[in-house]
């Protein structure tokens, strides 16, 4: 293995941990502010990349594309917290978990319709075509640098809405403090769809980007979810912070395992064993990392109330 | 004097800046009714969760005849004979109140795994929680669902759960709250009597029933146990006309 | 007898009568429609132990359905094959043999899942056991020894003693058997010492501990419980299709156990039988109408959390009554 090739997958790591963070923030911020659990973000997840893909391919610019995955995810956000989400507040996880469940079969379902069963694709635009040399010798592709940046401003902008603006005060004070925000004139019920419509924009805005990376389809938003749920749950439920640092986390081990368990273990078995027992090992790796976070820190690592 | 069934050895507990549990130190002797008071926040609820087993004391020791049980989890110390209610009812709230009573006597009798047996046909369980029903006057609302009950039969039934365990010392935790009137006084007698079965730790507002339950009063201020003393030493004392009244005399 | 105990006769008489109709009348699809229900309803009513009893949220019931289901397809693979497995141990072409290797091999892994899970609650224990779930999910899909993502074939559906499983009205009864002795057992769990206390543990778990009984080992034995029997289910789901593939230790799964619940209605002894019957019903009579039936399956899902808590059994039946 050389030097080029680790911190190209280093790299990797780093983007699928800015994608998961942008997943992961939109959920944690919607448990944390409304205490709803949500399968259904993957599915706006889904629509952010068919918005994406459907309007580039109509009007040819990538850039559109992306203001369209952001609007449209947010759109559906807004509207299925309006029609569905928001009677779900004040039920137990249990009704939480079914009614996105099911939310998930009509959006797949639907998307189907729409759009057929065969993918789509889209190409990467022309701006972010090419590649930057990397220190030893590789190359990476400036588009995932790109996606990298994208998702450390979203960071940046986030942790400045929350931590500067009014809407960020009275989230926080969502978080704490239901009936007080609402004593003191704050509209809750527009609060929490604006939450939800910035939540779905986030996983609307990360399923834009990764259509140029891979095959835009029904289904694609919940093995993502699922990575999501094993970040939040190491981050701590409700912690901006930890959801970066858990996608982070989750985004690197995972790349690296699939890239240095099969060479560890080659080491001590025969090759063609290494490859299988590191490629199954590398498969549960994040899991594993999980179940042993839980094991020292159930709450996560960072638990965002006492 | 016999040796106290509940003994409480300079404990403490802080969170952080605060310390809510400053060195205090309680018996309870056999027979007896010893009342806990002291205003809000004097920390009369963390001392409670530090006896019954939900918040860990930084150091001290409790121990119940003679065991030292400040380590241990809330269920092993149930276990061993610490009967309690809770401030606010804490119940199965679908249960009937004859299954919660159930529940605590088969807890008593030793072990929940048994798989196959109707707990509904097993006499040893209906009966004695029946029993304990009817000594706290619920005997006709067994069947009632219990968050179905008014606030005072919660209270009641609270109290028959605590029963229905082989109890050492009872940790009554505000048993007239929300009580009536004429509920406190029958209540009152009741825990007049109850004291033959176990003493009694008793947390309470309600001062008019301490001052008539009580054999001993200990008042707890900014977590100090600042008197301990019969009914009329408590009265007099002037440390605890300072803190509730604001007395300088 | 309650309007209750007589729907859940009625309930149990028709399951068994509707393929002997189908037999007489020439429909030898409907017997395996029947069979699937049983199935359903076996994995369900093992789900509902841990859920339904217990207020335990596990969003991973998949991973013991689906090793179930592995279990028969590894076993009979290998007494197909003559090669030893692990330890050198033969495989079996006996259902007894695999019920009772699957509910050991599930009973372990959901131990294991157990112990780390039930250390959390709420919405941790939903994701936590999604994301076991999904590791197994994964195992399954990069080990490539039986099938990898492509899954493995069962030549010839497990033996009974004395049956010949290969007649799809034998192999109903088997399946319609062991669903009926799955539903008592849970009916027996639920009304002894230790269904009091999980029962009483979902309600007030602090209450639970203040009489001295530790929460921890019940959910956990009930967890444990609930793995096994699913893990019966899903041998002999793997023993109906003759193949077991990944997707039945998918997330898709875990959800579609607990939509089956709720379709049935929760906390009911018979829930997982109705909600596993409306479930195959409309799947088959809507997948006859339009390729689409999972976005109306969606649309009744969602109605019925939303507006008909109780289910089926709570439509027709009225409140839970708890003795």
């Amino acid at each position: 293995m050389t030097f080029a090739l680790a911190i190209e997958q280093l790299l990797n790591g780093v983007q699928l941990g800015v994608m998961l963070f942008l997943m992961a923030a939109g959920l944690t911020l919607i448990f944390g502010v409304m205490g709803l659990i949500n399968l259904a973000h993957g599915s706006l997840y889904m629509v952010g990349a068919f918005a994406c893909a459907t309007v580039a391919a109509f009007t040819g610019s990538f850039w559109l594309g992306l203001v369209a995955s952001l609007a449209a995810s947010a759109a559906a956000g807004a509207l299925i917290e309006i029609t569905v989400i928001r009677r779900l507040y004040a039920r137990d996880h249990l009704d939480q978990v079914l009614a996105t469940f099911a939310l998930i079969l009509i959006f797949s379902e639907g998307m189907r319709w729409l759009f057929g069963s065969f993918p789509l694709y889209l190409d990467i635009p022309p701006l972010l075509e090419g590649a930057v040399a990397l220190p030893g010798g590789g190359q990476y592709p400036l588009y995932r640098l790109a996606i990298i940046l994208a998702g450390a401003l979203v960071a940046l902008g986030l942790y400045g809405l929350i931590s500067r603006t009014r809407l960020g005060m009275r989230i926080r004070a969502g978080e704490s403090d239901r009936e007080m925000i609402a004593a003191l004139g704050v509209d809750i019920r527009t609060l929490y769809t604006l939450v939800f419509a910035l939540g779905a924009a986030l996983a609307g805005f990360a399923g834009g980007m990764v259509g140029a990376l891979q095959s835009v389809q029904v289904g694609m938003g919940e093995p993502v979810l699922i990575l999501a749920f094993v970040v939040i749950v190491i981050g701590g439920i409700g912690s901006i912070k930890g959801a970066l640092i858990g996608a982070l986390l989750v985004g690197v081990v995972d790349t690296m395992g699939r890239l240095l368990l099969p060479q560890v273990l080659s080491l001590m078995v025969p090759p063609a064993q290494a490859g299988l027992i590191g490629g199954a090992l590398a498969s549960m790796l994040i899991y594993i990392l999980m179940a042993v976070i839980l094991a020292v820190k159930p709450r996560g690592l960072f638990p965002a109330q006492a | 004097m016999a040796d106290p069934v509940l003994s409480i050895q300079n404990l403490h507990k802080s969170f952080g800046a605060l310390k809510a549990t400053d060195g205090v130190s309680i018996d309870l002797h056999p027979g007896e009714i010893h009342a806990l008071i002291g205003p809000n926040g004097a920390g009369k609820s963390t001392l409670i969760h530090q006896i019954c087993g939900t918040v860990k004391p930084d150091s001290g020791t409790i121990t119940l005849a003679g065991r030292e049980i400040g380590r241990l989890p809330v269920a092993e110390r149930a276990r061993l004979g610490l009967g309690r209610t809770f401030q606010i009812s804490s119940l199965a709230g679908e249960f009937s109140a004859l299954r919660n009573v159930m529940l605590a006597v088969q807890a008593g009798q030793g072990s929940s795994f048994a798989f196959f047996k109707p707990v509904m046909r097993d006499r040893s369980l209906t009966d004695a929680a029946m029993d304990r029903l009817e000594r706290v006057g619920l005997a006709a609302r067994a069947n009632v669902t219990a968050s179905e009950l008014s606030h005072g039969e919660k209270r009641q039934l609270e109290i028959a759960i605590a029963l229905a365990l082989d109890v050492k010392a009872f940790l009554l935790d505000e048993p007239m709250a929300g009580m009536g009137p004429e509920g406190s006084k029958v209540l009152t007698g009741f825990l007049d009597s109850l004291r033959q079965e176990a003493p009694i730790l008793l947390v309470e507002h309600d001062m008019d029933a301490v001052f008539a339950l009580a054999d001993r009063i200990s008042v707890l201020v900014y977590g100090r146990v600042i008197a301990t003393g019969t009914v009329n030493e408590i009265r007099n004392d002037p440390a605890v006309r300072q803190a509730y009244l604001g007395d300088h005399a | 007898m309650s309007r209750e105990n007589i729907l859940n006769l009625v309930l149990a008489l028709a399951l068994l009568a509707v393929p002997y109709i189908a037999q007489a009348a020439g429909q030898p699809f409907t017997i395996t429609l029947a069979t699937r229900i049983a199935i359903l309803a076996l994995a369900a009513t093992g789900l509902n132990i841990a859920l339904g009893l217990g207020g335990l949220v596990s969003f991973g019931h998949a991973a013991f359905f689906g090793v179930g289901g592995y279990v028969a397809g590894i076993l009979s693979s290998h007494a197909f094959s003559g090669d030893p497995m692990l330890f050198g141990l033969p495989g079996s072409k006996q259902m007894l043999v695999v019920w009772l290797v699957a509910m050991g091999t599930a009973g372990l892994l959901g131990l294991a899942i157990g112990v780390i899970s039930l250390r959390t609650s709420g919405v941790y224990f939903i994701m936590i056991t999604l994301a076991f779930a999904q590791m197994v999910y994964y195992f399954a899909m990069s080990w490539p020894a039986y099938g990898g993502e492509d899954g493995l074939s069962i030549v010839v559906r497990n033996q009974f003693p004395g049956v010949n499983t290969m007649r799809p009205m034998n192999f109903f009864m088997i399946c319609y058997g062991v669903l009926l002795v799955g539903i008592v057992l849970s009916a027996l769990i639920r009304s002894s010492r230790f269904g009091a206390a999980l029962q009483a543990v979902r309600q007030n778990d602090v209450r639970v501990a203040a009489v001295g009984i530790s929460p921890m080992p019940i959910r956990l034995t009930a967890f444990v419980l609930s793995a096994m029997l699913t893990a019966v289910a899903g041998a002999l789901y793997a023993d109906l299709n003759r193949f077991v593939s990944p997707s039945m230790l998918s997330w898709h799964m875990s959800g579609e156990l607990i939509v089956l619940i709720i379709l049935g209605g929760t906390g009911r002894l018979m829930g997982p039988v109705a909600g596993a019957a409306l479930y195959v019903i409309f799947e088959h009579l809507l997948g006859g109408l339009t390729e689409r039936w999972q976005f109306f399956l969606g649309l009744i899902l969602l109605a019925t959390v939303l507006f008909a808590r109780g289910g089926l059994i709570g439509l027709i039946a009225g409140k839970v009554r708890h003795g």
